[in-house]
């Protein structure tokens, strides 16, 4: 590898960033002045790749490939405008980040979809008309494509800019990007900004998509995939500004080629292969920035973004009603193990439901009461998992010493990330919580020789007696209900009011004489150390785990169990898993297009309980009893 | 808001929660048929999955035709494993304790496919691994109750080495997905390799991760490291992106190229006329084979899907094929009966007869080895042979070594 | 006695000197009100003080400690208290648990895990907000208060460490002119019987002049003025500088003057 070489890898670099460019900055649009997460919107970017494919090929030519895209992409803004004014639009007066819960339900049913309209297999695009071959540089030959992609990134940031800076419509954006409440001060229709920014946003994605239909095949995965980098490249560049964009999708994607034109290295005898590296490396990036710079490479710290929604009410005991219904569930519980012989099938899901029930609760405990938003919560499951898994697989431990060993791994994890995370806020932390646990992902998915790689660790499977379902499910249970109750004592105690606290008025809060940093990160490490005990049991149960233990869809899995349940109240958590763990059990059973199923069932619960289920289930109650 | 929107909501509650105890607490269906339990990553792996469906079920209709099994209809409940071992495991695990399945089979990705192995080890239940490809569910991590009907990753890479002996080439790089069958056939080829041609130099190693391949620097980074051939590993999505940024670039002109799979109808046909010619490929060349089981399988393929199979469909076709097999020479369902009947046990397939090896569990069906060429606009392989699985496997007594104590 | 002593205290933005030199005391006791026009120093001079801000030069001297560069949290342990511009309470808690939250603190059980909140100091917490005129509100969701309530449940917080001394910015912000007059009467009258000396800032004139027992001045990053109230509405820097912007003085003292270029 010589100069040449890497100006050259470089120059692969920039056409990469070219497509995460587009996806991130329809992305870091939205968020910027809805302040919605928008995670259906790798949806909008696959849904740009098909559709541009299908006008390629049926009408062909150049018109077919060239018009194709424009022609998309006003499609996938239109359709971005669409979900926007259908479904977003009503549930904008909900707790924050509830509206994620529906851009996750619209990922579901877009991707079957997609399944339907277009079929299981790859759809391989035509190459562009007119830009087939390549040029030559530096003795190499660079794709004129990709020169193209090169060139157009840039064209449409500059455009972008000259829009946002220029327009009527591009101040008012700026200027809710800055202050969401002030727009709706100056008199603005903010429900057509809105609807605007989210076709605008989407256009963007879809054109981004239908850009790569000469370059990558469309393909049901690709929305899950780019969702994650444009995140990292939204995050990194600063949220809400669009150079910031540009700006960190080239430092991501020349970290990338610069990684693959590395290649291996032999250092101390060891060799090193750096484009192992790829699979990480934005998530190291994102990291690295955000410890450094909180708010991204050109992002601005925002003001305190003060929920549209009204805070929540003052907890309250359990009343005795509440406390007799916990009884009665225990107790039900507690009987389940007489039905095995009959139906054994409830023991097996039964001790799934109470992980997730404990997984969720350890996350609603940052996430409600310390108003920490973990994106990143499988990390901490993960760790339990491999923390009891690699114990027996290495050492032979008995299954109480790996028990034991869960929640430890877990603590000093959370310790670790939670000491970075706290020192951010809101979204960022949010980002911050996912780099870390794509950082233990790929560390685990890596580290062959220890963990097992991809494969993961096999075997380990309780012993005598617990190997009989019945006695595990009571273990579970036990574990279960101490770790919940535990949990809800420490909120009631000065503790978790510290945490609220620092959650409802940081200022306040240190004027008090509370240490809002110290007793956030305490409160994220007595999550990750319940959240571990999750895992540990977990990995007894399957007999198995992988890296899928810690990855995304786990982490998102979690944020939807306790935002379904209702983030606001302490038993939302405990409904939302169950609801959600029972829900995809009996759905992937029913029909092929079970993820659809989901998707709608998810937006109807989102429709009806804007509040979540139990929240939604104390408005109803409340409404009753003032209405008789 | 009023009284009648508050029933409304009030009834979907209910009629969620419903439709959730109904689906739960289904009775199961009566015993005369012979359950087969089946689970696989249908959401996440739909391009080989579809067809594979489609193969089974054309395999059931068929056996049912006859008769059945033991007097008995085999009646296959299929679920989604969720493309997660964890799922997985709860999947399996309902089809035996809710369904009552005597059996399980499928699988598609290795870890999940190992998962599902180890949980048949540990319950004692028999499964039948369809497609997963790393040698550990037969090997280091193989155990009494899994067979496995694919050509693991090993004995597609050793399919492969004639071909690549033959070429003579010094200096070799490598792209594979990194994952574990990406990283295993990488090491599988690199021993065969170093054994048979000790002075051969590994110039530059390229692992993208699944499904995220920046495929213009990979491919620039090897044609700068200037090798003499190319073993390629990588498949689906990435091939294709590999392949358009290779061919675009000029990669491989000049160059040989060894890939796994890329023969297979599945990653070969979305390259439309794109296909690499000259490509020593393992995979199915669906339209040329014309032994008559294969005239026979297709035929009836193509008139029940209007559509021609894959390699997905012979895979699933031959695991009820297999299991049916096994089930008439146990002579019952019982799991231990199962074990027994399948050491040694023939099949007949669309790629001709196989036997399982009671050494190690491993079917021997094979797969074809030859060059991938482009007619009618589309890729296609020529020069191609059927190698039997069995003559690329280890002899029993090396395999058995590799298995852990108490595997048999 | 001197109970908070400022000196030299300095303060630069990017090259714009906010705060410039200011030295100033407050005896024990004492109610001591700083105003001065829109961009003074009044807020970043303040914020020094109670720890939000971190000067660039000069010494904070509170009893026997120097404040400068100690976190608001460390502030408060040595016994000062605080009021918000813009009055926050803990929204998800009742007006009670709110001063129980302070009180809390106060005792050093922030990190206590089981015993509940609820259930400490809640007498203690009562007492206070019966001496604010709250006690009647006290298990009500604080977010449901009146603005100016939150304003007197603010301050039975800031007094729940018992402090020696209370900074309070601007704390009629925002509240009635009839409503302004009853809070500050009322902090009046519970920091001479606690002994407690406040600085305070405040916009409002006529509370300034008809509470304070001393006032001083910032304009410009300085401090201009320091006196009676007598003293200081006829101080000739003050008038300068005030007239030429301000507008809350010109009621108090409703000659028409032209304005400054």
């Amino acid at each position: 590898m010589n100069v040449s070489g890497f100006i050259f890898q470089a120059l692969n670099g920039l056409s990469s960033a070219s497509g995460l460019f587009f996806v991130a900055a329809g992305l870091s649009l939205i968020f910027g002045v809805t302040r919605i997460v928008n995670i259906a919107h790798g949806s909008l970017y696959m849904l740009g790749t098909y559709v541009a494919y299908s006008l390629a090929t049926k009408i062909g030519g150049g018109f077919g490939f060239w018009g194709g895209i424009v022609i998309t992409a006003c499609l996938v803004g239109l359709l971005g405008a669409a979900i926007e004014f259908v479904l977003l639009r009503r549930i904008y007066r909900a707790p924050e980040l509830f509206q994620l819960l529906a851009t996750f339900a619209l990922i579901l049913i877009i991707n079957d979809a997609t399944l339907w309209l277009w079929g299981p297999e790859d759809l391989l695009g035509p190459r562009a008309p007119g830009m087939r071959d390549a040029i030559e540089i530096f003795g190499r030959r660079l794709p004129t494509y990709d020169l193209f992609l090169i060139v157009i990134a840039p064209v449409v940031l500059w455009i972008l800019h000259l829009g946002l800076a220029r327009t009527r419509f591009g101040r008012l954006v700026r200027a809710a990007t800055q202050d969401r409440e002030m727009v709706g001060a100056l008199g603005v229709n903010q429900a057509m900004l809105f609807t605007a920014v989210f076709a605008l946003g989407s256009f963007l994605a879809g054109l981004g998509g239908a850009l790569q239909v000469a370059r990558e095949p469309a393909n049901l995965a690709m929305d899950l995939t780019v969702i994650g980098d444009a995140f990292v490249v939204v995050v990194v560049g600063g949220m809400g500004s669009i150079t910031g964009a540009y700006l960190a999708a080239v430092i991501i994607a020349e970290v990338k080629a610069l990684c693959i034109a590395i290649g291996t290295v032999s250092m101390f005898g060891m060799s090193l292969n750096f484009s192992k590296f790829t699979l990480v490396a934005e998530f190291l990036v994102m990291a690295a920035v955000l410890i450094a710079r909180p708010y991204g490479l050109l992002g601005r710290p925002q003001g305190a973004v003060r929920g549209v929604a009204d805070p929540e009410d003052p907890m309250r005991p359990a009343t005795p009603a509440l406390k007799f219904l916990g009884v009665v569930v225990l107790g039900a519980l507690m009987a389940m193990p007489l039905m095995a012989q009959s139906s054994p099938y409830v023991l097996i899901l039964g001790i799934d439901v109470m992980i997730a029930v404990l997984f969720a609760a350890s996350l609603h405990f940052i996430m409600g009461p310390g108003g920490m938003h973990s994106f990143g919560h499988a990390a901490y499951f993960g760790l339990g998992a491999y923390g009891a898994a690699l114990l027996v697989k290495w050492l032979a431990a008995p299954m109480g010493l790996a028990l034991l060993a869960a929640p430890i791994t877990a603590l000093l994890g959370a310790l670790l990330f939670g000491w970075f995370a706290v020192r951010l806020s809101g979204v960022y932390l949010a980002m911050l919580t996912l780099a870390f646990a794509q950082i233990v992902w790929a560390a685990v998915f890596q580290w062959e020789d220890l963990t097992g790689g991809s494969n993961g660790v096999i075997g380990v499977w309780p012993p005598a007696p617990f190997s009989n379902s019945s006695v595990y499910f009571i273990l579970v249970l036990l574990l279960t209900v101490i770790g919940v109750l535990a949990l809800r004592r420490i909120l009631f105690a000065p503790f978790g009011y510290a945490m609220r606290a620092g959650r409802d008025s940081p200022l306040r809060a240190e004027a008090i004489g509370i240490d809002v940093k110290r007793v956030h990160w305490l409160g994220f490490a007595i999550a990750g150390l319940v959240c571990g005990v999750a895992g540990g049991l977990f990995a007894f149960a399957k007999g198995s785990i992988s890296p899928e233990t810690i990855g995304v869809g786990r982490s998102i899995d979690g944020l939807v169990m306790v935002l379904l349940g209702g983030i606001q109240t302490l038993t939302g958590p405990i409904v939302g898993a169950s609801v959600f763990a029972v829900l995809q059990d009996t759905i992937m059973r029913q029909t092929e297009y079970w993820r659809a199923l989901l998707g709608l069932i998810i937006l109807l619960l989102v429709m009806a309980f804007p509040a979540g289920i139990v929240g939604g289930v104390i408005n109803l109650l409340r409404r009753w009893r003032t209405a008789s | 808001m009023d009284n009648r929107h508050l029933h409304k909501r009030y009834l979907l509650t209910v009629a969620l929660a419903g439709a959730a105890a109904i689906a739960l607490f289904r009775p199961a269906s009566a015993q005369d048929t012979i359950k087969i339990g089946e689970l696989n990553s249908y959401k996440s792996q739909p391009a080989f999955l579809d067809p594979y469906k489609k193969g089974w079920e054309l395999a059931i209709e068929e056996i049912n035709a006859k008769g059945g099994v033991l007097g008995k209809k085999l009646e296959v409940v299929s679920r989604d494993d969720g493309a997660n071992p964890g799922e997985a495991v709860r999947v399996a695990e309902e089809l035996v304790t809710r369904e009552g399945v005597p059996l399980i089979s499928g699988t598609f990705l290795s870890h999940i496919g190992l998962a599902v192995t180890n949980f048949a080890g540990q319950k004692k239940v028999f499964f039948l691994a369809a497609e997963p490809l790393t040698d550990k569910i037969t090997w280091q991590n193989g155990n009494k109750y899994t067979y496995r009907l694919r050509s693991s990753t090993y004995m597609q890479v050793a399919m492969l080495m004639p071909a690549a002996k033959a070429l003579k080439a010094k200096r070799w790089a490598l792209v594979y997905p990194n994952f574990e069958y990406g990283q295993s056939a990488a090491e599988n080829f690199k021993a065969l390799m170093k054994k048979a041609q000790p002075d051969v130099e590994f110039v530059t190693e390229q692992a993208p991760p699944l499904g995220k391949i920046d495929a213009g620097a990979v491919a620039q980074a090897i044609d700068d490291a200037k090798p003499d051939a190319i073993f390629n590993v990588l498949f689906a999505g990435d091939l294709a992106k590999f392949v358009r940024e290779g061919n675009t670039r000029g990669v491989f002109k000049n160059r040989p190229v060894v890939s796994l799979l890329s023969g297979e109808p599945e990653y070969l046909d979305p390259l439309k006329d794109e296909a690499p010619v000259g490509w020593i490929v393992t995979g199915y060349p669906q339209d040329k084979i014309n032994t008559p089981e294969h005239k026979a399988f297709r035929d009836a393929y193509m008139k029940k899907f209007n559509d021609y199979p894959r390699l997905g469909s012979i895979v699933g076709y031959a695991t009820m094929k297999s299991l049916a097999a096994g089930i008439a020479k146990a002579g019952s369902t019982d799991t231990e009966k199962l074990v027994t009947a399948f050491a040694g046990l023939k099949v007949d397939s669309p790629f001709g007869p196989f036997i399982y090896r009671a050494s190690d569990h491993q079917a021997t069906m094979g797969a074809y080895v030859g060059k991938i060429a482009l007619e009618n606009g589309k890729g296609t392989m020529t020069d191609f042979k059927y190698v039997d699985g069995a003559d690329v496997l280890p002899p029993d007594d090396e395999v058995k070594k590799l298995r852990p104590a108490g595997a048999n | 006695m001197t109970d908070l002593s400022i000196r030299s205290l300095a303060k630069a933005f990017g090259g714009v000197r906010a705060v410039n030199d200011v030295s100033f005391e407050v005896a024990r006791g004492e109610f001591l009100a700083m105003i001065g026009p829109n961009g003074a120093g009044k807020s970043t001079c303040f914020n020094m003080i109670n720890g939000q801000l971190r000067p660039d030069s000069g010494e904070i001297w509170f009893e026997r400690a120097n404040l400068a560069g100690l976190a608001p949290r460390e502030i408060w342990r040595l016994g000062v208290g605080r009021t918000f511009q813009v009055a926050a309470t803990f929204g998800s808690m009742t007006v009670v648990e709110n001063v129980q939250m302070a009180l809390i603190s106060h005792a050093g059980e922030t990190y206590r895990l089981w015993k509940p909140a609820a259930s400490r100091y809640r007498a203690r917490a009562l007492e206070l907000l019966e001496q604010v005129g709250m006690k009647d509100a006290a298990d009500r969701a604080s977010r449901e208060l009146a603005y100016g309530d939150v304003k007197r449940v603010e301050l039975a917080m800031a007094l729940a460490n018992d402090p020696r001394l209370l900074l309070m910015d601007e704390p009629t912000a925002g509240m009635a002119p009839r409503e302004r007059n009853a809070l500050i009467a009322l902090v009046k009258r519970l920091v001479v019987e606690k002994g407690i000396s406040v600085l305070f800032t405040e916009h409002s004139m006529d509370v300034v002049f008809a509470h304070a027992d001393r006032i001083i001045v910032l304009a410009r990053g300085r401090l201009i003025a320091d006196g009676d109230a007598r003293t200081i509405r006829e101080h000739p820097k003050v008038q300068e500088v005030y007239f030429g912007t301000g507008k809350t003085f010109a009621r108090v003292e409703p000659k028409p003057l032209e304005p400054q270029p």
